[in-house]
């Protein structure tokens, strides 16, 4: 027993295993590189990096099949080989000083990645100039969104996560007095018009907005500039029996999608034509039952926050005589309630608001040129982060640097002082 | 003998840079057109303001790849030389004589035969790489739906003649451009046509309203006027340089094409564009008094507003004059090889003199590095020309230090040899234009610049020292008998002293660029594929370090580890860029790849030798 445990000290313990991980570190991080060529940024992460281990690997269209550590698994035996040897061969001396901070401060890196892995939150505001906004949308999850009016002033909101649509079946939540039964969930969607005069197929379902829309299935998307869009086809059942199959569509309920759908229809056919196929398009879907009308919409996830933000003037700046982007600049009201705050926030690239434990970064703009020609109003998107643990790469990063000053300054010294000496 | 001995540093020194400040300090004399006075004239082009200097350079070297125009290249024995800015005023004022100058350079044989060029046939004229714009004016058609269809086509994976179609066709845009700068193409008499433009203005106005009113108009009048707005729409809508100046200094320059447009709605005609005509009829027309004092009037009209514009422009036409980095490089190569011979036959008066050398071109290469901050108002490092720029200026000061504590021409031929290599480099990346490119919005913080970006390249400059002393302690080692043990160990311990160094900045480096996308996008690390490769040189380092710590590796193992530093840092430094994917994507061509190849084989080559028994090197079977 004893010899077990000394061997898995000396084990946890050893530079040795410090080396073969830095190596498998180096590795992973080339392969990873590479394979972002072939498989795009976001596959990549999941494959290599967001991994306890690869299997087979791809690297400039070859596939070879080999087993490697993966992210998690280097990062986590790294930290329990920095903590041990820590541990173990601790000692308070001057001399050792610098190296000890230099490894707590990269044990702390490591740990902060881990928890950022687990914990932040990354949503988006997009608003037109004189839009106000209350929440944040995911660009990745979406929600079956019940709003329920009992005709009061307050609306309640029901919201089913996408992930239990994609599991298919019946969902039933108690403060809805009817089953929704999930007959197929598409990730990715396109849409298209059912012209009249046009040849068209049967709806997907003689409810609602199938009757003037056409969905089909597409393939999922990996590109973050082409997010997915779900579509699904629901069967709801009251209780006095089958209420009718409708259709729920995320290219209905994000104002983006929307918004870019207007757009293609304007150049095709006119904006005027454009306005009716959209207001046909947004038309909410409702059904009513017992008194209370309940609406629902397949839309991007919210995040509700405590506190508004009206977009009040979005800059896009050019280099004179170029299409060079000079500066991106979103002008917007804060607007808490509860604090009583009511103030103008200017945020820029490299300039975000960090407000109530949340980050707001400019990350993209129609206001430039092209939006003014076409009479668009300007409109921005601000990327919303929450992630508690943001200051760790700025705290480990100044100690992991002032620890090896501190160890290379001995270094410098002794030599200097060896060489004059005789 | 012994005095003179001491002398022949300073000698040296004091002959290079007579040399450098002669070259310098004394522009061509402006004998008749006066050329020089015309190239310090200020415009914005790309977004900044800079001189007609910088434009004809830039662009000669866009199209040419060289700063001068060879009017006849199938004369090899006596090249007929122009100056860019001669070129420019000719494709500005007299574009007869310059469409037929083979200024376009066409490397790829596909395209030749497309474009129908003649083969290098030097009886005839030709010499099969230059082309004017007249010899491929009949194919702009079919280059031209060429281009439409490569530009279908993702730029990483474009053929070696696809990538060259896209070039060509980008040459030949910008040379319309620059035609397109002062007056309209093709036009036979600009001051004359400008002058009875400017006349029928108001007839022409009344005659085009009239016609939309569906009334009576005069046909004739109504004809010119919309021929001339036709020819100005068409000269408009080319991004020329903007050569007009702002009615009010804060405001925007303006191209000539616009302003005529605007003219056309009735506004007043910028006394710039008048006054460009002038000169053009005068240059045309050989009339060298008349274009002179066309020139001096026109630069005493920008007196007072644009006196700052000016002097900017002045600043800019100096400092492309001075080329310091030119001038450091070819001082750098007297020097590394002074140094290298101070090894052979021990001499300190070689190693004194090299090391003064070096000094010198130091003092040249941080003069052009802090003549260019202060022209672009920017930290030194912007795009990749100016970090190849900086990083030998770092490997130089590290270089340098070394020698002052060793003193053994080991560190200057470090400094001399890393100088020297880097501001290659730097040349060969000059060739795709204007090195002071405006920064995007995103880059645009002198902040982060000059911290993250700055502390990024320290790191590169240092592995790259710590890989160029491996390779010293290798040849010297492998090939002659000057490795004795102590110089084996100074060079081990230098490399150690490197790497702790580069470990150091690297890491700092790279966490500041996580910092900065955490303050830009809210994303500590992205797996970009800039940030893996920074971060890669930073686990190599600590690799390096962690194995001496530990006893696994010992003086030769070092020297092979740092080594392959020199391909890791290559990697990141170029190797990333030519993935075409990620944020620090820049599209490359073919020569760079060939080049980056070239230069990790003979790394993986040297770490072959650094391999081989002891026995079978030179200095080891000395020292047994």
């Amino acid at each position: 027993m004893r010899m077990l445990v000394d061997w898995v000290i000396k084990f946890f313990t050893s530079l040795r295993l410090t080396v073969v991980l830095l190596a498998f570190a180096i590795i992973l991080v080339f392969i990873g590189t590479i394979a972002q060529v072939d498989e795009g940024l976001y596959n990549a992460q999941a494959r290599y990096f967001r991994q306890w281990f690869i299997f087979g690997l791809n690297m400039f269209g070859w596939k070879i099949p080999i087993i490697l550590p993966g992210g998690y698994l280097i990062g986590t035996m790294l930290v329990l080989n920095l903590v041990s040897a820590h541990i173990y061969r601790f000692q308070l001396s001057t001399k050792k000083i610098g190296i000890q901070l230099a490894h707590a401060g990269v044990i702390l890196l490591l740990v902060g990645q881990l928890a950022t892995d687990m914990l932040a939150h990354e949503s988006q505001i997009y608003f037109a100039e004189g839009q106000t906004k209350a929440y944040a949308e995911s660009s990745i999850h979406h929600e079956l969104a019940v709003t329920i009016d009992s005709g009061g002033n307050d609306e309640e909101v029901v919201a089913i996560p996408g992930r239990l649509l994609e599991n298919g079946g019946d969902i039933q939540n108690e403060n809805l007095p009817f089953t929704i039964r999930v007959k197929s969930y598409w990730k990715n969607s396109e849409s298209t018009f059912r012209a009249p005069m046009m040849k068209n197929g049967p709806p997907l379902a003689p409810n609602g907005i199938a009757t003037s829309f056409d969905f089909t299935p597409a393939a999922e998307s990996n590109n973050p500039d082409e997010p997915n869009v779900p579509t699904a086809q629901i069967e709801i059942t009251g209780p006095n029996g089958p209420l009718g199959d409708w259709v729920v569509s995320d290219w209905t309920a994000d104002i983006q999608m929307v918004d870019a759908l207007r757009q293609s229809y304007s150049e095709q056919l006119g904006a005027e034509m454009a306005q009716k196929i959209i207001a046909q398009l947004t038309q909410p879907q409702t059904i009513a039952i017992g008194g209370k009308q309940f609406t629902f919409a397949l839309r991007p996830e919210r995040v509700y926050l405590p506190f508004s933000l009206e977009l009040l003037k979005a800059t896009h700046t050019v280099y004179e005589g170029t299409d060079i982007p000079k500066d991106f600049r979103s002008r917007v009201r804060l607007n808490n309630p509860k604090t009583g705050e009511n103030r103008e926030v200017e945020i820029s690239m490299n300039h975000p608001l960090r407000y109530a434990g949340l980050t707001f970064y400019q990350y993209q703009m129609d206001a430039g040129q092209a939006a003014r020609q076409a009479g668009r109003v300007a409109s921005s998107v601000l990327q919303v982060v929450h992630n508690p643990s943001w200051l760790t790469p700025y705290i480990g990063c100044a100690m992991v640097a002032l620890g090896l000053v501190i160890q290379f300054m001995f270094h410098l010294v002794g030599f200097l002082s060896k060489r004059k000496t005789p | 003998m012994k005095k003179f001995k001491q002398w022949v540093p300073l000698i040296l020194t004091v002959s290079f840079a007579a040399w450098f400040l002669v070259n310098a300090l004394s522009p061509p004399a402006d004998t008749d057109f006066h050329y020089g006075e015309f190239s310090a004239l200020p415009l914005v082009f790309n977004g900044r303001l800079k001189p007609m200097d910088s434009l004809a350079r830039n662009s000669l070297l866009e199209i040419r790849e060289k700063q001068t125009l060879d009017t006849e290249p199938w004369n090899d024995w006596s090249p007929k030389i122009i100056s860019a800015n001669e070129w420019l005023v000719n494709v500005m004022m007299n574009p007869a004589v310059a469409d037929a100058w083979p200024v376009f350079r066409v490397d790829n044989p596909d395209l030749i035969t497309l474009l129908k060029l003649p083969e290098r046939d030097l009886a005839r004229h030709h010499d099969g790489k230059h082309y004017s714009w007249n010899e491929i004016a009949p194919c702009f058609d079919l280059l031209n739906k060429e281009n439409q269809r490569v530009q279908k086509v993702e730029s990483a994976e474009r053929s070696a003649y696809e990538q060259a179609v896209v070039k060509v066709f980008e040459r030949l845009l910008l040379y319309e451009e620059l035609k397109n700068t002062v007056q309209p193409q093709d036009v036979s008499d600009w001051k004359q046509q400008l002058a009875d433009f400017e006349a029928m203005i108001p007839a022409g106005i009344t005659a085009v309203r009239a016609q939309q009113a569906g009334q009576k108009y005069d046909q004739a009048v109504f004809n010119a006027f919309v021929n001339n707005v036709q020819q100005f729409d068409d000269m408009s809508q080319l991004d020329a340089p903007l050569v007009v100046p702002p009615q009010d200094p804060a405001g925007e320059w303006q191209r000539v094409g616009a302003t005529l447009l605007d003219a056309a709605k009735g506004n007043p005609i910028n006394p710039a564009v008048t006054a460009y005509a002038t000169m053009a009829d005068a240059f045309k027309n050989g009339d060298v008094t008349a274009f002179n004092a066309a020139l001096d009037d026109y630069r005493a009209s920008l007196v007072p507003e644009f006196s700052p514009a000016m002097h900017k422009a002045k600043a800019e036409v100096f400092f492309n004059q001075m080329q310091p980095f030119y001038g450091a490089l070819i001082i750098y190569v007297v020097a590394g090889l002074l140094a290298v011979f101070s090894w052979f036959n021990l001499s300190e008066t070689l190693r004194r003199s090299s090391v003064w050398l070096i000094g010198l071109a130091f003092v040249i290469h941080t003069t052009g590095l802090i003549y260019r901050m202060v022209l672009e108002g920017r930290p030194p490092v912007t795009n990749l020309y100016s970090s190849a720029i900086f990083i030998g200026w770092g490997a130089v000061i590290l270089g340098l230090v070394l020698e002052k504590i060793h003193r053994n021409g080991i560190g200057a031929v470090v400094a001399a040899g890393i100088g020297f290599i880097t501001l290659v480099i730097a040349q060969n990346l000059a060739v795709d234009g204007d090195t002071m490119e405006m920064m995007r919005a995103v880059l645009d913080t002198n902040f982060w610049l000059a911290t993250h970006v700055v502390a990024v390249t320290t790191g590169y400059a240092s592995t790259f020292v710590a890989g160029f002393l491996a390779l010293i302690y290798i040849l010297r080692g492998v090939f002659t008998k000057t490795l004795d043990e102590a110089t084996g160990r100074s060079l081990a311990r230098m490399i150690y002293g490197i790497v702790c160094f580069a470990t150091l900045f690297s890491f700092v480096g790279t966490v500041l660029g996580g910092i900065w996308a955490d303050q830009s996008w809210g994303r500590f690390w992205g797996w970009d594929p800039k940030e893996n490769g920074a971060l890669i040189i930073v686990l190599w380092n600590a690799l390096i370090l962690h194995l001496r710590w530990g006893g696994m590796i010992r003086e030769r193992g070092l020297v092979n580890c740092a080594i392959f530093g020199n391909v890791v840092t290559s990697w990141s430094w170029f190797g990333v860029n030519m993935l075409g994917i990620g944020l620090h994507s820049y599209g490359f061509t073919d020569a760079a790849f060939k080049w980056l190849s070239l230069f990790v084989v003979s790394q993986l080559a040297f770490i072959a030798l650094g391999l081989m028994p002891k026995g079978m090197w030179k200095s080891f079977q000395a020292r047994a």
